[in-house]
């Protein structure tokens, strides 16, 4: 057990082999890809029961968060403990462009209700949905930056960093429930009817939003597949691996893990923006330290080196959740801390890696097999190549 | 002015708190590189361990509980040091993902053995009233809380077990090729310290219900004065304890509740940005 706590760091990526790798090996990646976009954007409409469907578009929602989170914390080394603000912003920047056009220029329910005369200043531009939907990348994107120039350039990190998020996710929920009437309070918002003039409830938006949630995820994960592949992504790996020495070289570790942490508060954000319609509700309990964690929680058991696997651990999350809770809800709790203290201490890599470490298993018995001359291979020229997909896939 | 004066010993006893809290957080912390998050469900066994004493000790119940608490928090951490925590040391961000399982565990055990609701432990007779605007109870706890400091000051100035535990403090590996049990040293901290969390959550029995989601609002305060006050810092985290106790609840008076926490988060990262890491640094020459 103690050699995979240690071994947490995976690999190197292989250093460039002569030629390049196998056609095979090349389109075995684009191949799986295919087949689950496939599987996500024409089975699963056809398939899946409205219901069904729109739990899974949730599911999805919160795929996108952790894609952010895998980028930052898998490849980053960040451990961000307060991307529900981001995902809450993005949230909020929606619902209240829907409550603005159900009211129909008139002030949202809950305004009337807890004594709001006027709409509030902060309110009027999220009547406009073009701007709703920028801000909702945009102002996190923001937020991130300003955050990340002042943490990361002080070279505040790791445990402080990870503090310092979650003390945002706190104070931002405290925030939220205090002014209610200009957020709703603990309520959030929520009772939305239309977004862009088609019916929210009708099973032919939903199916539509699910598609568009869908194929969001499937664009940001191939962006985020690039970003991890280029120069920039060797060097956010490196800076995880060795902040100092990457310092050392020449290069700006600050704007880098900025820039990193810019790009997942966006998906966060953007993610948030989905979410509201197609659940209908935002509110602080959906955006606080514990949501924030949960997914942080998801990436770890998918396989946080792999973004991949962070998309995995969320969607199944979710749905252990969704059945679970549905039978006793208590017991959820119980299995979640249980499963975490497990991942952690056993497969700090999650379900990808132990998925990675079987694949090594079994190449490495054939290749003893087959090269019983060759000796030792182990931590040889040909071992990372097994291992290079888990690093970067 | 009036008011302003009345805050003070709100502020003060909220600091105090805070820093009961924060001295477990950031011996831990500094010594082990270990971030606790079920740091605060000590908290909670501790103000459940006076919920049940008021069945045999009445209303002295809060002062039969302090040592009591203190040896079922300090007991609970040595077992959570032992069975998991040991095997993660200097992986801070594990560490912490690691602990907020068992604190989900922990808070869920209690809402299955004390019932969801929350319970009041009633405070002794002689702590009720006050003296003009001190109520006894929030001095107390203060009274606790410098008694405590004192107490850990003593430890780990005048004593070889405390002189040890800095040494390991400030570089583990010189200490342990000295000849110093560095395990037997982490464990004895780390029971140190997960008591003084119990005695934090006797404390606040004063103050408030106790419920099992207790923990939950104090943890990241007082993760905020262990970043505020530098790691394994005794002096940090008594003036950063205060200074957020006082600020938390002037901050609170004057805007409203719930812009008092984006100022204090506001307040830490600017001051972050003045001493990145604390108000006291331990100076070491090593390089992560």
């Amino acid at each position: 057990m103690t050699a995979t706590v240690r071994n947490l760091v995976p690999p190197a990526p292989p250093a460039p082999a002569l030629r390049g790798p196998s056609l095979r090996d090349r389109l075995k990646g684009p191949a799986v890809f295919t087949f689950v976009a496939v599987l996500a954007l024409v089975a699963a409409p056809l398939l899946l029961e409205p219901f069904r469907l729109n739990l899974l578009a949730k599911y999805l929602c919160y795929a996108i968060v952790a894609l952010g989170i895998g980028l930052a914390w898998g490849q980053g080394g960040m451990l961000t403990l307060g991307q529900g603000v981001f995902f809450g912003l993005g949230g909020y920047a929606m619902g209240m462009y829907l409550k603005l056009n159900d009211a129909g220029g008139d002030l949202p329910d809950f305004m009337v209700w807890s004594g709001v005369e006027k709409l509030p200043a902060l309110w009027a531009p999220f009547a406009n949905p073009v701007f709703a939907v920028v801000f909702a990348v945009a102002g996190p994107v923001l937020l991130a930056l300003l955050l990340g120039a002042l943490v990361f350039r002080q070279r505040v990190r790791g445990a402080y960093f990870a503090i310092l998020t979650q003390a945002l996710a706190a104070a931002t929920v405290i925030l939220l429930v205090g002014q209610q009437g200009l957020t709703g309070g603990t309520n959030g918002l929520t009772n939305f009817f239309e977004l862009f003039g088609q019916d929210l409830a009708a099973d032919e938006t939903q199916r539509g939003l699910y598609l568009v949630v869908a194929a969001v995820l499937g664009v940001l994960y191939l962006l985020a597949r690039q970003l991890v592949r280029s120069r920039f992504g060797r060097l956010l790996v490196a800076i995880r691996d060795g902040e100092d020495r990457v310092r050392f070289l020449g290069y700006n570790p600050a704007t880098v893990k900025t820039v990193t942490f810019a790009v997942s508060a966006g998906m966060a954000g953007l993610a948030g923006a989905l979410f509201v319609p197609v659940v209908g509700i935002i509110s602080p309990a959906l955006l606080g330290v514990v949501p924030s964690l949960e997914l942080v929680v998801a990436v770890a058991v998918g396989g946080r080196f792999s973004l991949a696997g962070a998309v995995l651990g969320a969607v199944l999350m979710g749905y252990a959740r969704t059945s679970f809770s549905e039978e006793f809800a208590d017991g959820w709790l119980y299995l979640q801390g249980a499963l975490f203290i497990l991942v952690i201490s056993l497969a700090p890599k999650g379900l990808f890696g132990l998925l990675a470490a079987a694949r090594n298993l079994i190449a490495a018995r054939t290749q003893s097999r087959s090269r019983t001359m060759d000796g030792d291979m182990a931590g040889g020229a040909d071992g990372p190549l097994v291992e290079a997909p888990e690093a970067r896939a | 002015m009036e008011a302003v004066v009345n805050q003070l010993p709100i502020g003060l006893s909220i600091g105090a708190v805070l820093l009961l809290i924060a001295l477990g957080l950031t011996f831990t912390f500094g010594q082990m590189g270990v971030i606790n998050m079920a740091h605060g469900e000590f908290i909670m066994a501790g103000a459940y361990t006076a919920y049940l004493l008021q069945g045999w000790a009445g209303r002295q119940a809060v002062l039969v509980a302090l040592p009591v608490a203190f040896a079922v928090a300090g007991i609970m951490g040595l077992i959570l040091e032992r069975l998991a925590i040991r095997h993660f040391y200097g992986r801070p961000l594990d560490t912490l993902l690691l602990t907020w399982g068992v604190s989900l565990v922990l808070q869920q055990l209690a809402r299955d053995l004390f019932g969801a609701p929350n319970v009041q432990v009633q405070a002794p007779t002689w702590l009720q009233g006050g003296m003009g605007i001190l109520p006894y109870n929030r001095l107390f706890i203060f009274a606790l809380a410098v008694g405590s400091v004192v107490a850990i000051w003593g430890y780990m100035n005048r004593t070889s077990q405390g002189r040890r535990m800095q040494a390991v403090m400030q570089n583990r590996q010189l200490a342990a090729v000295s000849g110093i049990n560095t395990g037997r040293v982490d464990q004895r901290t780390f029971f140190i310290g997960s008591g003084l969390a119990g005695i934090a959550g006797v404390a606040l029995t004063l103050i408030g219900p106790v419920g099992p989601a207790l923990g939950t609002y104090y943890i990241v305060d007082a993760f905020l004065v262990v970043v505020a006050g530098g790691l394994g810092r005794l002096g940090g985290a008594v003036i950063a304890a205060a200074a957020l106790g006082l600020l938390n609840s002037y901050a609170e008076f004057w805007t409203n509740a719930s812009l008092a926490k984006v100022i204090v988060l506001v307040v830490i990262i600017g001051f972050l940005q003045v001493r990145p890491q604390g108000l006291f640094v331990l100076r070491a020459r090593a390089l992560t």
